[in-house]
């Protein structure tokens, strides 16, 4: 009789990467659901673009370079997904099949691949859109969602970044101008709820970068409390807290590593917002900590079992 | 009772109906079988040199293996009967070791024994050495000569005896059925070794899904000098020696050094029993209690003698209930796959768990995707992930400098990973490789190169790799699929 023969463990959970990218599209769906409620038809197919431009990169991709087929493994789809829900309706169908390709191509595959990108595939492609396409990209496309009610300036297009109109029930109920995904704070939080229970990403990241947006705008800008939270809660804060900083390639792995990075990214954001010439930092704060992650991950000390003081062994 | 534990670690089966339901409140039950195969192999030192020839008729404990040198230890007949051969047998490490078949004749009949008595009346200089002489060696699963554990390098000094009862591995109950039916027996190993070092203190760990055990073991304990229980948090990997100490004395065993280093000897419950037994009956080890389960009709808790083969033993737990592809040798995060079912057990052999096909397809390697699980299960604090890229780079200097050989081979890394990276069998390779290299370097340094130099360097070499898992599958991505 033959049997089969493995080193120990012989035993896995059964988390696999195929199901934690299952996961973050599950967590990614009550805001794509709100945001083609919100914008109509137009959204959807900008979603439905990116999607599968992202998946058939990625497919073309692994065909011509000779590798294994991994589209199955779903994080084309969630970063298509991302992408499309960085957009706002508006935006041309060949800027989201750029997008999605830049992406996939550039900034995922040419770096060697799932794990191995040193910056969030969909936020580098929205920064390039955002530098290429300006006026696709910013206030000046946005559009009110349709169910926008009246009684509000119905003709203010600005995000509420720069106009500052928007009140608390109106941003987490998403009725705001602004991209497909970052309208609907509500549905955010519940991808984030379902994302912390299955265990597919710790609080930490999220919880600290939106909260030290609160802190540093409080102190830095020097406004109100409430005022502070309406800034938090506007733009893309929330959305890129939980979908785009917590990617596990392109963030620490540490806890304390987590707790620098995501403070890190809320203070460039607050910067850039209070400082910068544009309206919106989320981008630029969450890719510049993206660089930064490989030196946290490598110079933060670890504490090993059996040495007493490791550094000064070291 | 104040639970205590160690950081980070894993929860296996945390909500699965696998693991030790099928067999923690089975009774454990004697099987001997026809014949037995005793293995000469030593965990580490040279193999015992067998004493017997075919035809002899041996008694139950009668040396049939003789130990060479002092990391070794005398091999004993398990049944009585007639040697119907000694030859050589494929071992779970590299090569093969000489083994004598026994056929059992079931007279049961003993060779003269020497008890010494009460473990509280015995000369403590006795001890150590009745302990060698019964051929004890760690029955947790690492086989470890107990005396070479127990006799310190000078200047070293113990003030903790830790008996290890937390059986954190997922599928076994055999260490929990021996401290519900033999408690009185591992206090009295515990105090014959107490005793023998002259240490005051003697703390039972045992993990607290194992209630039974834990009031089991504090009642055989009560009013005995120095002996306690501690509850421990039901956590992977809690019976790892190091964990242990950390958990129950808050002292941690330095990097590179023995338990004896942080002043603590662990012993297993199943070694404890075995030392009372050598005292108090003057009985060697011969027998051992097994958990067998997984896909077999009838999974039990059985009391066997050291060398039964493992066919027989599935066979008396009913035989397979579906095809095997895999049976592992102790658990499922640390056990050895065994070639086929003709292995005799060892004395080191807590477990035999069997797989079905499904079970034991591993899956292909995906990219590591950097989630940090590893990081987070590590108990030791190590940042796996890294040290796999330096290993699959075969930069040995890389993952040395990133502590691999910190790394206690757990599988905690490996069972989190969702990219199913084989990070332990890497871990393994490297840390074998980054040794034998040491050693080579040594062997080197210590004598001028020439023909008796080689010679000499590959003798300790050879016998090393007994008892270790073959380092070819420990390398390779494709170990699973090997037929």
């Amino acid at each position: 009789m033959s049997l089969r023969i493995s080193t120990a463990p012989h035993m896995h959970n059964p988390l696999t990467t195929q199901r934690l990218m299952q996961y973050v599209f599950i967590a990614l769906l009550p805001t794509a659901a709100v945001g083609v409620y919100a914008f109509g038809f137009p959204a959807l197919a900008v979603l439905l673009i990116s999607m599968a431009t992202a998946v058939l990169c990625e497919f073309l991709w692994q065909k011509i370079a000779k590798q294994p087929v991994r589209i199955n493994d779903f994080s084309a789809l969630v970063t298509g997904l991302i992408l499309g829900l960085n957009l706002p309706s508006t935006a041309p169908w060949w800027m989201a099949m750029i997008g999605s390709a830049f992406a996939i191509l550039i900034v995922k595959q040419l770096f060697g691949g799932l794990g191995d990108n040193f910056l969030n595939p969909a936020l580098a492609a929205r920064a390039v859109l955002l530098a290429s396409w300006p006026v696709h990209m910013t206030a000046s496309a946005y559009v009110n969602p349709t169910y926008f009610q009246a009684g509000v300036d119905a003709v203010a297009t600005a995000t509420p970044l720069a106009s500052k109109s928007a009140s608390i029930v109106q941003l987490l109920l998403g009725q705001v101008p602004g991209t497909i995904g970052e309208v609907c704070k509500a549905a955010i939080l519940a991808g984030f709820l379902f994302l912390v229970i299955t265990g597919t990403i710790s609080w930490r990241i999220p919880v600290i970068m939106t909260g030290s947006v609160f802190l540093f705008t409080l102190l830095i800008g020097g406004v109100t409390p409430e005022a502070a939270l309406i800034a938090t809660l506007s733009g893309g804060v929330l959305f890129g807290a939980v979908f785009m900083a917590t990617d596990y390639v392109t963030s620490p792995i540490t806890p304390w590593g987590q707790v620098i990075y995501a403070c890190g990214a809320g203070l460039i954001i607050v910067l850039i917002r209070q400082f910068g010439s544009y309206p919106e930092g989320v981008t630029y704060g969450i890719l510049l900590m993206n660089i930064a992650t490989p030196l946290i991950d490598r110079f933060l000390p670890r504490k090993i079992y059996g040495y007493k003081k490791e550094a000064k062994k070291a | 009772m104040l639970t205590k534990t160690f950081k980070r670690g894993i929860h296996p089966l945390h909500n699965m109906h696998e693991g030790k339901g099928p067999t923690r409140d089975l009774p454990v039950r004697e099987y001997v079988s026809d014949s037995v195969v005793i293995s000469m192999a030593m965990n580490i030192g040279a193999p015992a040199k067998p004493c017997v020839k075919k035809g002899d008729h041996v008694d139950i404990g009668q040396v049939i293996g003789e130990a060479q040198g002092f990391m070794s230890v005398p091999v004993h007949a398990s049944v009585s009967g007639e040697v119907v051969s000694v030859d050589s047998i494929p071992s779970l490490g590299a090569g093969n070791v000489q083994a004598v078949t026994i056929k059992n004749d079931f007279a049961d009949t003993w060779v003269e024994l020497h008890p010494l008595g009460s473990v509280e009346r015995v000369d403590p200089k006795a001890v150590i050495p009745a302990i060698q002489a019964a051929g004890i060696t760690g029955m947790g699963g690492a086989s470890f000569p107990t005396h070479v554990k127990l006799t310190f390098r000078e200047g070293a000094t113990c003030d903790t005896i830790v008996v290890n009862g937390a059986e954190c591995e997922t599928h076994l109950t055999a260490d929990y059925r021996l401290m519900l039916e033999h408690s009185t027996r591992i206090v009295d190993g515990l105090r014959a070794v107490m005793r023998a070092l002259n240490v005051k203190k003697g703390i039972i760990g045992i993990e607290d899904n194992k209630k039974e055990a834990i009031e089991a073991m504090a009642k055989a304990a009560s009013g005995r000098e120095g002996v306690s229980v501690q509850a421990l948090k039901t956590k992977y990997p809690q019976g790892g020696e190091k964990q242990l100490i950390e958990a129950i004395t808050g002292r941690q065993v330095p990097s590179g050094g023995l338990p004896i280093d942080a002043h603590v000897v662990v012993l297993n419950v199943g070694t404890c029993a075995a030392i009372a037994d050598a005292i108090i009956d003057g009985k060697p080890l011969i027998s051992r209690i097994c958990t067998v389960t997984g896909c077999v009709r009838n999974p039990a808790n059985l009391l066997l003698r050291i060398g039964t083969i493992t066919e027989d033993i599935i066979g008396t737990c009913g035989g397979y209930s579906e095809t095997p592809g895999k049976v592992v040798f102790g658990g499922m995060m640390t056990g050895i796959c065994i070639p086929n079912d003709q292995m005799p057990i060892m004395k080191s052999t807590n477990g035999i768990v069997v797989l079905n096909e499904r079970q034991s397809h591993s899956k292909d390697e995906s990219p590591c995707i950097h989630c940090g699980r590893c990081v987070q299960a590590c108990p030791i604090g190590l940042n796996p992930y890294q040290i796999k890229v330096a290993a699959d780079k075969s930069d040995f200097a890389a993952a040395e400098k990133l502590h691999v050989m910190d790394c206690i081979l757990c599988g905690s890394c490996a069972y989190q990973c969702p990219s199913r990276r084989w990070l332990t069998p890497s871990f393994k390779f490297c840390k074998d490789h980054i040794t034998a290299e040491a050693k080579a370097r040594a062997a080197a340094k210590k004598q001028p190169p020439s023909g008796a130099a080689a010679r000499n360097a590959s003798a300790p070499k050879d016998s090393d790799s007994m008892g270790k898992q073959s380092a070819g599958h420990a390398g390779s991505s494709e170990g699973g699929a090997n037929k």
